[in-house]
């Protein structure tokens, strides 16, 4: 490929984020040894495990076309319900308990956006505030917290290593690769593509677009579940707010993976890259000696850079021709 | 009347309709289950329920202009923040001190700007870049949540100024401060968005943004300018809201920008844009607040409003679709 002006752009909307999060890695290392520490490493993907399970969930809503704003009430939800369910019922009954609640809750969602149509950003608008609702109902509004903390395998999950490597790091690649090859290598995830590019199209090609939007809901009802899980395992005890906020963290993780929230586009490895980013930066910015609230400002600017690449790519002009 | 304007008017009547069975309900039922012996309907209560929803429903107000223009804002709960700490800790400075009660209006002054500033960074990017408003303000709730800590640190910043508070509290008419100033924000932007060229013109963009560009309209400047004044506005329900309580955590305003949309859908405004009214959210603030204080008035715990508020939102939803559809199939015949 001769290296043209316009090739390097392409290029560099194309692959923008990975280029970005090179840079970042390579300047961070070279400002501070520590950056590239094994432990360091793994202490960043380890605690970006519980969004990063999220984000791939919310990358499937969203290819789709659609959006997912109740991702952290459920997470909250999920993490309540275990958490409650471990002391009455023992873990191991506890934990198929809580996915099958949880699946509920995304079922509903999928039941609403998918087959009645709704639109989605008012329907899980709606579910947060909901599910949050419930969560209270369900802990009477008090903090969770297992009797027996030392005697339980339930930490397992978010505690132990396996094979020298954190169980969180763990379930979030084998989830991913799975995940990432559902939506590459299935003709649900093309499909997937097909009802977020088009759906009118896809509609007449024959697609079930409502039932391929309901299972995009209950893929991210999934994710959910093992979110609030490891979140469950790693603490033993949480407060009934423990995942809010994070619905549009975990949105900016999948935006800045390059996902369209017009839909049809977007992966689940750059959905990864996305979150692996926030999780480094915040983390760099701190090695470096930066107050924590830089991260915030700095991602703001990434956000909003990443996006904007895209968009200028795509129409062929740096600047909006809106007058 | 056409049968256009006989649907608009059913879906404007619609949510007030719903505050006067909410009222009827928990005047009827509410006082057989209550836990005090005040009646629901009692003047003071409902004084104090437009004095509560003030702080989101100057936001809300604000938020249908975006929403009409076919834009949304999920940064104002973070400009919210922000501008109560410029009012708070701006109070503090020396030269201001020196000032005696005129470093209010002055500190007020520099709250509002920066809420005018934030909103028009947010406004220009949105115009400039062509990015959709809802990535624009998703990182700058995350951006201006940053600056917040900037200014503040993670300690709450607290600076009571007696005047102020005596402002604040103050009853005109039997009306609270902030309820004149959010009826009065109603006032003036049902004005702007009826009578003037910005409104008729934000509609039109809304509805069809390739139709008002080919008839001409610069869009651009209107989404700029209307950047602006919901920022403006945020600034402003922090101002009525902190004058009193005087005191800021660097959280607050944290999931303002989504009971602000709560509140908006529920007046009937369209998320797609071109068709909503000021006067509709207003009704959509009062009916939340009013099932807050109703759901508390019958011994409800706070838990049950969430629930009850997001089911109700998807409920308005499924009506809504319902009511879109009939219209489609009168049409057809």
């Amino acid at each position: 490929m001769k290296l043209t002006k316009q090739s390097v752009g392409t290029f560099l909307a194309k692959q923008g984020i990975l280029v970005a999060f090179a840079v970042f890695m390579i300047g961070f290392a070279l400002a501070n040894q520590r950056f590239i520490d094994i432990d360091n490493i793994a202490g960043v993907i380890r605690s970006s495990a519980i969004l990063g399970v999220m984000a791939l969930g919310v990358t499937f809503v969203v290819i789709g076309g659609n959006l997912d704003l109740s991702v952290g009430s459920m997470m909250s939800f999920s993490t309540i319900v275990v958490l409650d369910l471990h002391d009455k019922i023992g873990p191991a009954l506890a934990i198929p308990a809580m996915f099958g609640l949880t699946l509920l809750l995304g079922a509903f969602i999928g039941f609403l956006v998918g087959y009645l149509k709704l639109n989605s950003l008012i329907v899980t608008l709606g579910m947060l505030s909901a599910i949050h609702g419930l969560t209270l109902t369900w802990s009477g509004g008090k903090n969770m917290d297992i009797a027996d903390k030392s005697g339980t395998w339930f930490s397992v999950f978010g505690q132990d290593r396996l094979l020298g490597i954190p169980m969180p790091i763990l379930i979030f690649a084998l989830l991913a690769a799975i995940l990432g090859l559902v939506m590459a290598k299935t003709p649900f995830g093309r499909k997937v593509y097909a009802v977020g590019g088009n759906g009118q199209a896809a509609t007449f090609s024959g697609i079930p677009r409502a039932r391929i939007v309901f299972f995009t809901y209950l893929v991210s009802a999934f994710c959910v579940a093992t979110a609030g899980l490891l979140q469950a395992s790693r603490s033993l005890g949480s407060q009934n707010t423990v995942g809010q906020g994070m619905e549009l963290e975990v949105l900016a993780a999948v935006i800045l993976g390059g996902a369209s929230l017009l839909g049809g586009s977007g992966t689940i490895f750059k959905t990864v890259i996305g979150v692996l980013i926030l999780g480094f930066i915040q983390n760099g910015l701190l090695l470096v000696g930066l107050d924590f609230y830089v991260q915030y400002i700095v991602t703001w600017a990434i956000i909003i850079l990443a996006v904007w690449l895209d968009v200028a790519a795509k129409r062929g002009s740096l600047w909006s021709p809106i007058a | 009347m056409t049968p256009d304007k006989r649907k608009d008017l059913l879906k404007m009547s619609a949510i007030w309709a719903f505050i006067l069975v909410e009222l009827a309900f928990f005047s009827i039922i509410g006082d057989r289950l209550s836990v005090s012996d005040k009646a629901f309907m009692d003047f003071e209560n409902m004084l104090l329920l437009l004095k509560q929803s003030a702080p989101i429903g100057i936001i809300a107000l604000g938020m249908t202009v975006i929403m009409i223009n076919g834009n949304i804002d999920l940064s104002v709960g973070a400009t919210f923040a922000l501008a109560a700490i410029v009012l708070l800790e701006s109070m503090t400075w020396p030269f201001m001190q020196t000032l005696g009660d005129w470093a209010i209006p002055l500190a007020w002054l520099f709250a509002l700007l920066t809420g005018v500033a934030m909103g028009a960074i947010n406004g220009l990017i949105v115009w400039k870049t062509g990015v959709d408003a809802f990535i624009v303000t998703l990182g700058a709730m995350l951006g201006f949540r940053g600056l917040v800590f900037m200014f503040n640190g993670e300690q709450p910043t607290s600076h009571l100024n007696w005047t102020l508070v005596d402002f604040a509290e103050a009853q005109f008419l039997g009306l609270h401060t902030a309820t004149w100033f959010l009826l009065a924000t109603a006032l003036l932007l049902w004005l702007l968005m009826t009578k003037t060229v910005h409104g008729r013109n934000a509609y039109a963009i809304g509805n069809n943004r390739e139709a008002a560009v080919n008839a001409g309209i610069r869009v651009g400047p209107h989404f700029l300018l209307n950047f602006m004044l919901i920022g403006f506005l945020a600034a402003l329900s922090a101002v009525v809201f902190y004058s009193e309580s005087g005191s800021v955590n660097p959280n607050d305003g944290m999931l303002y920008e989504l009971w602000a949309i709560t509140a908006v859908v529920l007046g009937g405004t369209k998320l797609a844009g071109g068709y909503g009214s000021i006067i509709s959210t207003l009704g959509g603030v009062i009916a939340i607040q009013l099932l807050r204080k109703g759901l508390g008035h019958v011994g409800a715990d706070t838990q049950t409003v969430n629930l009850v508020i997001g089911l109700i939102l998807i409920a308005v939803l499924i009506l809504d679709r319902q009511l879109n559809r009939k219209g489609q199939e009168e049409l057809k015949i």
